[in-house]
């Protein structure tokens, strides 16, 4: 080999250059990695390592008009996992269920979710018992991507009782996340599922706020982040409302579980709903945190009474001789008849119309009455007379021009229109053009026929009826009391109509039994033929008869007579008032 | 025989400070909050076998370069049959798992053959080329040197262990250069190499083949070498595609993801996302000693061995870098110079083949924590936590301190006969 001092010096030089030249080229690289791009590779350094894990807020409490709490919020826990990757994050759950009973679908359901949200905890338990702490809390050591914190869990401390408008809260569900509908909603929030919950959810739910904890590469919890910025969760709004819980609850313990009715009573100047009950109800406590599959079932069982159909506000039921109500003070606003008026034909029993004759529902008949006493014995056959003069095109605008095709407008998600032919088009369509006859109007005129009402729907008339012709939109929440010209009578004509609605409650009356001491109680008893089973009673009422300051409207499913309903409307009103009832000493029939 | 030895003390406290520097940095890498399998006490036995170096690195300053001459084809000679044994009956590990590197015996992991083979590889090359009078002319006179160095290659590379071969390549580019071997016959042994690796890009290839033939004509060797040489780069490039289908999916990957560590960045190109940015995140000074929290979370693959460069960079930042690097170019230097003062030929060419093999394992290593270089498995001299590393990177220190010491005349060598 050449081994000449001057090569060796030459290549010397030769490797010294190369070598320079290689190390700066190294140490270039690492000037710009650490100091031209530091801060990019210092924030996905961050990422890596630190894990946002929301804080839930607590949901807005819900109070009633006299700050009772409605709907609250205990502590309860939660349970989810940091998952590195899907495959880790199921061997995590597939380990757990050795200590959890964790089904193959919520596994599946779980590693799905966080597919959608790697970033976030999968929630597993959102509603964690104690117990299931306890046990997790054991295994702690096997499993440090397990995060259990406290979290707010909602409560209704009256639960079934309230059921009826609060409605309850749940988890959103996979297919909702992502939504236009639900947008800026992650997974593992509770969400308002119907009631006011869903109503107001917006203002219920609060913000969500997190805490940072440390991670390793494989998603463990190493570090809960106490020095990073602790974004503390905002408490939904409180929500103060228009029912009387005290009322409410009567209500409630009144109708019991075994009554099937739907019940709402109306502060009829300003539409607060006092209270908004559906019998039999369901505990909302036992929806939270997600519904247990046999208290489903349970609860879809009773095909008969159906407690998860709200009787108030989602039923709809022929409202019958409550009725009678519109067609006369559409008349007297007509100018048809005043309250001493007698129809041509006395009542004898039956009305022959067309080519059919048709029944009053006392066989004995009514004789000669007058409005007043046509409403309150409920006579039928005078009430056929008067639609007859009417007109059915009028009837039919009356019955529009007094809402009682459109929904009360009540603050409240899921409720139901009412059944009300705008026109004779609707008939045509329904039975067919000249499939049906002029008896439709009788049929209307006492409330049967196409005309199906919501329990609200008719409280929300009544009030028009307790007021100067002005009916409530009813309103959960006090927000903005809104009022609507539906009738224009005299005041004497209203107090005239109140008067014969005052006699109904009396012994010449159809529901005399229902009178309270101390407190004239008006109202309309009717019983509303059903032709598959017993007939519902309805009896919507007002108190005092002078200047009403509560609208009770009760529909009693398969109730048989009016005056069933008018006795529960009796008792809730009595209770209102603090004034006893009247014990029934005869009973008359609807 | 031997009566005194002046060490060359700033080639051995550069070494001794890399050694500090790299356990501190093996201690550290131990120190995580992640219940994940990290070595926690690897620096303990690191410095183990850091003791068990300066011991061996002191018996062999004792030892005369001529006995290193003599002991070049038997060290040889054995290194190729640790080789062919390992690769019949070895076994892998840590990163290399799917390697059998290691030497195991009764479940007992002896120490990986390929270090050894290494310094084995330096002594016989240099055996090989000091024994010419001149320096290589053509390729006829490097096919001996060639083929010295191909067998323990081939032994290296079948176990897969592409890093080491790597270094043999370096070792033999290196000594071949300071043997005296001129550029233009450099470029044309490495052309078939060029011609496999730009074969992906023909437009490149067509370029770099018209390059060769002029190369040729220039350098004018004779004409079979010639004929060979361009049917060699022909062959690797209609070849290369055939090759690229025959490599396993995990080293495409580890090819195309050198190129784009993004394409899969759960799978193969973690480890160098996750290297990128612990050292990327140390900014200047670095998250402190022990604070970094990628390796605090065991983000970073084989913290303790392979990326250790990360560790460093991401806990000592820029700074600590550029102190790591700044010794190991002093190291480098003193090393030229030794290899530079050396007595004779033999010397000077085992200094600097040990030179070229610590350089290809500092660039690759520390290119590959921050993807210029592809992941190879290739540990960092006096930082990664390793046995038989360690004793080898202090081998061949005493190999220098010896070579520095005679070439000074601050050794009693034996007949300096050879020396000119």
């Amino acid at each position: 080999m050449s081994f000449h001092p001057n090569d060796i010096q030459r290549r010397g030089v030769a490797a010294t250059a190369a070598i320079l030249v290689a190390m700066t080229a190294l140490g270039s690289a690492f000037f710009r990695a650490q100091v031209l791009d530091d801060a990019a590779y210092r924030l996905s350094s961050e990422r890596n390592r630190l894990r946002q894990v929301p804080l839930p807020a607590a949901r807005g409490v819900i109070y009633d008009r006299h700050g009772e709490i409605i709907a609250e919020n205990v502590p309860g826990y939660s349970v989810s996992i940091l998952g590195a990757s899907a495959d880790s994050l199921r061997s995590t759950l597939v380990a757990l269920t050795r200590i959890l009973p964790l089904s193959e679908g919520e596994v599946n359901r779980a590693v799905q979710r966080f597919r959608k949200d790697p970033n976030r905890p999968t929630v597993i338990l959102s509603d964690a018992s104690y117990d299931q702490v306890a046990v997790l809390e054991e295994h702690r050591v096997e499993f440090p991507s397990l995060i259990i914190q406290s979290a707010p869990k909602r409560y209704y401390p009256d639960g079934p009782a309230v059921a009826a408008f609060t409605g309850y809260t749940g988890q959103i569900r996979d297919t909702e996340l992502g939504t236009e509908a639900f947008e800026g909603y992650k997974s593992g929030q509770e969400i308002g599922r119907s009631g006011l919950e869903r109503q107001y959810e917006a203002e219920l739910r609060g913000r969500e706020g997190s805490r940072f904890v440390e991670v390793d590469a494989r998603g463990r919890v190493v570090r809960d982040g106490a020095d990073r910025d602790f974004d503390a969760p905002v408490s939904g709004q409180v929500l103060k409302t228009n029912i009387d819980l005290d009322l409410q609850r009567f209500i409630a313990n009144y109708l019991g579980d075994t009554l099937a009715a739907g019940v709402v009573a109306i502060e009829p100047k300003t539409g607060a709903v006092l209270a908004l009950h559906s019998s039999p109800s369901f505990d909302p406590n036992r929806f939270i945190g997600g519904i247990q599959q046999e208290y489903w079932d349970e609860l879809n069982a009773d095909k008969v009474r159906l407690p998860l159909y709200n009787k108030a506000m989602q039923g709809l039921y022929p409202p019958a001789s409550t009725f009678k109500l519109a067609t006369a003070a559409l008349a007297l606003q007509d100018g048809l008849v005043d309250f001493d008026s007698r129809m041509p034909r006395p009542c004898t029993g039956g009305y022959v119309y067309g080519s059919r004759s048709w029944g009053c529902w006392d066989k004995g008949g009514h004789g000669a009455v007058t409005l007043s006493e046509a409403i309150a014995k409920s006579c039928d056959v005078y009430f056929y007379q008067l639609g007859l003069r009417m007109s059915l095109s009028r009837l039919l605008a009356g019955g529009v021009s007094l809402k009682m095709g459109e929904r009360s407008g009540i603050d409240l998600p899921s409720e139901v229109k009412p059944l009300w032919p705008a026109s004779t088009a609707y008939l045509d369509s329904t039975f067919g053009r000249g499939n049906w006859s002029n008896g439709e109007t009788l049929n209307l005129s006492i409330g049967q026929g196409k005309n199906s009402q919501t329990v609200l729907n008719m409280a929300r008339f009544y009030t028009a009826l307790a007021t100067d012709g002005f009916a409530a939109t009813p309103e959960v929440v006090a927000r903005s009391p809104e009022r609507t010209q539906i009738l224009k009578l005299t005041p004497a004509q209203f107090a005239g109509l109140r008067a014969a609605m005052g006699d109904v409650v009396s012994g010449r009356g159809t529901a005399g039994s229902a009178a309270i001491d101390g407190v004239q109680l008006a109202g309309k008893t009717g019983t509303a033929q059903n032709e598959t089973s017993r007939d519902h009673a309805w009896f919507v009422g007002m108190a005092p008869q002078d200047d009403p300051t509560i609208v009770v409207a009760v529909m009693l499913w398969q109730g048989e007579h009016g005056y069933a309903a008018a006795r529960i409307a009796s008792k809730i009103i009595s209770h209102f008032f603090k004034r006893p009832a009247i014990e029934p000493a005869n009973v008359v029939g609807n | 025989m031997i009566k005194r030895v002046v060490a060359d003390y700033p080639l051995a406290l550069l070494a001794l400070l890399l050694t500090a520097y790299g356990v501190a940095m093996v201690y550290s890498a131990g120190q995580t909050d992640a219940q994940v399998v990290v070595d926690m006490n690897a620096w303990q036995r690191q410095l183990m076998w850091l003791g068990a170096g300066l011991v061996m690195a002191y018996v062999v300053s004792r030892a005369s370069v001529r006995f290193l001459e003599w002991v070049a084809v038997p060290a040889y000679t054995l290194s190729i049959v640790l080789l062919l044994i390992t690769l019949a009956f070895g076994t892998g590990a840590g990163t290399a798992k799917s390697m059998s590197g290691w030497l195991t015996i009764g479940g007992v992991r002896l120490g990986q053959p390929s270090e050894l083979a290494k310094i084995a590889v330096v002594l016989m090359l240099a055996r090989l080329f000091a024994g010419r009078r001149e320096a290589p002319k053509s390729l006829v006179d490097l096919i001996v040197p060639a083929v010295a160095v191909l067998v323990p290659w081939l032994l290296v590379m079948a176990q897969p262990d592409l890093g080491t071969g790597m270094v043999f390549v370096g070792i033999f580019f290196g000594m071949m250069f300071w043997a005296g071997t001129s550029w233009p016959l450099l470029l044309l042994v490495a052309s078939p190499a060029v011609s496999l690796i730009l074969a992906f890009s023909t437009g490149l290839w067509g370029a770099w083949f018209l390059l060769l033939v002029a190369l040729v004509l220039w350098f004018k060797p004779y004409v079979v070498e010639g004929v060979v040489l361009i049917v060699a780069n022909v062959v690797m490039g209609v070849a290369a595609p055939v090759l690229w289908d025959n490599l396993k999916p995990h080293q495409q990957s580890r090819i195309l993801v050198f190129i784009d560590p993004q394409q899969d960045p759960q799978r193969t190109g973690y480890h160098v996302i996750q290297s990128q940015i612990a050292i990327g995140s140390g900014g200047l000074t670095g998250r402190g000693y022990l604070e970094g929290t990628q390796k605090q979370g065991a983000f970073l693959p084989a913290q303790t061995t392979d990326f250790i460069f990360a560790v460093l960079g991401e806990e000592l930042g820029f700074l600590g870098v550029s102190a790591a690097l700044t010794l190991f170019l002093f190291l480098f230097l003193r090393v030229i110079r030794v290899a530079a003062r050396a007595n004779d030929g033999f010397s000077s060419l085992v200094a600097f083949g040990l030179l070229a093999s610590w350089f290809v394992h500092v660039v690759v290593n520390v290119g590959m924590t921050l993807n210029l270089m592809p992941i190879t498995g290739i540990p960092l001299p006096f930082f990664s936590y390793g046995g038989s590393f360690m004793l080898s990177c202090w081998l061949a220190v005493g190999i220098l301190v010896r070579v520095s010491a005679e070439g000074r005349g601050e050794a009693d060598a034996l007949p300096i006969g050879l020396r000119r």
